[in-house]
């Protein structure tokens, strides 16, 4: 497993791009899936310490469009599960 | 096979002779991302010089052309697959690989790059100029889509990127034609190695990314806002009602225009073919070598050239829904249905056009990137009932299912049949994915990723090269393979001579083959008249309506459709007419799209199995309707 971990912030609640809702931004913390799949995410712009904005999906949310690094890419719902995500705190719903 | 597009390993497979029949020394590649614009600007520079072929023993195509500079010398310009890093692991990333470090010995190592980024997504983009510039060939950086990024308020100071690069850049609009003068300026021009400021160590991605992003930054790079019309058209096209409804629209739209609206060109091809036939034939003197011409060459190449209308028709939207955009939405809508069977969105469109004609719906199955989603594709996409199956089940219905309305005078017994047939196909197709998918060909846990590309215009130059790229592949088929199996199939029915005559066609080779093969289909309810139609058919599949008109001594069995409905109903059983159906249903009976599926599958393996598998499936199922019915 390949690891990439950004700078984690205090405790906070693991969340993946699956938790986001259309409209919603987090940043990337890491990429839980093998060394080659991580890879080939990366080369699409989501590296750790990225923002990655929730966009439009096929009818039943899924797959999911992510807006990232001026791209948008669309991920199913098994591998966007693997996705964790930081919410920053302004954003955090309470 | 005669089809050599992949098969000649030792000769070059890219030798392009130049116009004046000198071989132009300088070679250059064309290498992006996926949707940068690349084969625009490939298309722009070579036009109608444009040569297709497979790179030998892969699946990647390869498309090379000639540019000619303004000073009148040519270049040898060489497309290569779309890739977002030259780390080699999809077969597209191996090739790019290979060409560029000169470790393909059928592919001489380009002289100079283009390296096509979009520039209105540069940041990214430049990931991909560490390791070409890396390999120190020398590097045109063309930033594409200048016309986006003006619009949209982006901006980048060219100069200093071009410093800190170390390779001169160009900024342009390949689908504009903007700013070509400075490709072939760099063409003409001396071509110096790229001299870097530095380079990141490029297996790492974050590394690669921040280099990037410094050298975007230093040259002033201002990323344009956001493609306001995508955002736009996407909140409809993937909306979840509308968005739905769109892609049922055209979804029905493709269906109605390969059936409805082409049926009337496939009717005057046709017709073509039999008025220019008529007349060599009364030009000629009555001879074995004017039937050989007329009913074996003629006809049979004609029989295959009726599809190109099909053919055409299915790649020109195929071009505009690629090159606008939107296969990619309709994709994403697909998605979640065929992930049901193991499949993917990306399989979609292929298995709708298989309904046209196998052969243009496994050439389209190049859009699907994962390799083992793409051959389960080409695997079941004969299964989906292509249009030379239709006038053989119409044959078959029509003599065999009375017409009782089932539902008022709207539905009757015979559309119930048809339909039946239709449903049937599809039904093995999905258990066929199903098996697949869940075992030689599972995915493992390959990420599903699918990029969406900004909403365009596509270009008038774009789609008519691609359908002109296709139908070329398409008629080469006919040319060859059909050609031969049609030859080879006359012979049969024309020796050996008896006094120095051709003899009847049941003590024919043919008749002597049928006869051969009776007591194996006797289980089936066929006997050896069908069985000659059943050998002649695996040339391609409405064959078997000719060779039953000949068997019958009808010279147009399409005129005497009546007659010879009569005269297969006095030698089939309505099982063996079921039986019949089926076999029709399932078998792979068609020449054209064994050779397509060994040309894109790069070798004779999945051909085989698929054909083994679709014949053993025909016959089991033939036998268990026969003996239901019985």
């Amino acid at each position: 497993m390949l690891q990439l971990s950004g700078n984690t912030g205090p405790a906070e609640q693991p969340v993946t791009l699956v938790d986001l809702r259309r409209g919603d931004a987090a940043i990337l913390d890491h990429i839980d899936l093998p060394g080659e799949d991580a890879r080939r995410l990366m080369e699409l712009g989501f590296l750790p310490g990225t923002q990655i904005t929730a966009g439009l999906s096929a009818p039943g949310g899924d797959p999911r469009v992510f807006q990232v690094d001026g791209s948008e890419i669309a991920l199913r719902r098994e591998t966007a599960r693997r996705l964790k995500v930081r919410v920053p705190q302004s954003q955090r719903q309470v | 096979m005669s089809d050599c597009n992949g098969c000649s390993a030792a000769a070059p497979a890219v030798e392009f002779p130049g116009r004046k029949g000198v071989a132009p020394t300088t070679r250059v590649a064309v290498i992006g991302p996926p949707n940068s614009g690349k084969t625009t600007l490939f298309n722009r520079i070579t036009g109608l010089r444009q040569k297709v072929a497979n790179f030998p023993g892969v699946t990647v195509e390869q498309h090379t052309g000639l540019a000619v500079l303004p000073d009148g010398r040519e270049a040898w310009i060489i497309d290569l697959p779309g890739v977002y890093s030259l780390a080699p692991r999809s077969e597209d990333e191996q090739i790019a690989h290979d060409v560029l470090t000169g470790n393909r010995g059928d592919t001489p190592k380009p002289q100079a790059v283009l390296l096509v980024l979009d520039s209105t997504n540069l940041a990214r983009h430049l990931m991909l100029a560490a390791p070409i510039l890396a390999l120190g060939i020398p590097t045109l950086v063309i930033l594409n889509m200048a016309d986006d990024l003006r619009k949209r308020g982006g901006h980048v100071d060219l100069k200093e990127l071009s410093l800190q690069l170390g390779a001169p850049v160009a900024l342009i609009s390949a689908r504009q034609g903007e700013g070509l003068d400075r490709v072939y300026e760099f063409l003409a021009g001396a071509m110096p190695k790229p001299t870097p400021k530095e380079l990141p160590v490029l297996q790492d991605v974050p590394k690669c990314r921040q280099w990037a992003g410094h050298v975007g930054n230093q040259a002033q790079y201002r990323p344009p806002v956001p493609p306001k019309w995508t955002r736009r058209l996407d909140a409809i096209f993937l909306h979840p009602a509308a968005g739905v409804l769109i892609f049922g629209l055209v979804v029905i739209a493709v269906f109605q225009t390969i059936f409805v609206y082409v049926t009337p060109l496939m009717d005057g091809v046709k017709s073509l073919f039999a008025v220019s036939g008529n007349w060599v034939a009364s030009a000629l003197p009555e001879s074995l070598f004017r039937s050989l011409l007329i009913d074996g060459v003629w006809k049979g190449v004609g029989s295959v050239i009726v599809f190109l209308p099909q053919v055409l028709m299915l790649f020109l939207f195929i071009g505009i829904l690629e090159d606008s955009g939107y296969l990619a939405r309709a994709a994403l809508i697909a998605d979640r249905t065929m992930a049901k069977v193991g499949l993917q969105g990306k399989s979609f469109i292929p298995l709708l056009s298989a309904y046209a004609c196998a052969v243009p719906a496994i050439m389209s199955t190049r859009t699907i990137e994962n390799k083992r989603d793409r051959i389960a594709t080409i695997l079941i996409a004969p299964f989906m009932t292509c249009s030379a199956r239709f006038p053989v089940y119409t044959l078959i219905i029509l003599a065999f299912v009375p017409n009782r309305p089932v539902i008022g005078a709207f539905l009757g017994t015979q559309t119930v049949a048809m339909v039946g047939l239709y449903a049937l196909g599809f039904i093995v197709a999905v258990i066929t994915a199903r098996v697949l998918k869940s075992s030689v060909l599972k995915s493992g846990r390959t990420p599903f990723l699918l990029e969406m590309p900004s909403y365009r215009w596509p270009t008038l130059q774009s789609l008519g090269l691609r359908l002109l790229d296709r139908s070329v592949v398409f008629l080469r088929r006919a040319g060859t393979v059909i050609l031969l199996v049609t030859v080879i199939l006359w012979i049969a029915a024309h020796v050996p001579f008896v006094n120095g005559k051709p003899p009847a066609i049941e003590n024919s080779l043919a008749g002597t083959i049928g006869r051969t093969i009776e007591p194996a289909i006797k289980p089936l309810g066929f006997n050896w008249k069908i069985g000659i139609g059943l050998i002649t058919s695996f040339a391609a599949r409405e064959t078997i309506i000719a060779t039953l008109g000949a068997i019958y001594g009808m010279d147009d069995p399409d005129a005497q459709s009546q007659d010879l409905q009569k005269a297969i109903h006095r030698d089939l059983t309505p099982g063996g007419a079921v039986a019949l159906l089926i076999f029709f249903a399932f078998a792979m009976q068609c020449v054209s799209t064994v050779a397509v599926v060994r040309r894109e599958t790069a070798g004779w393996k999945w051909p085989l199995v698929q054909f083994t598998y679709m014949s053993a499936l025909a016959y089991l199922g033939a036998f268990v309707a026969f003996h239901l019915m019985a």
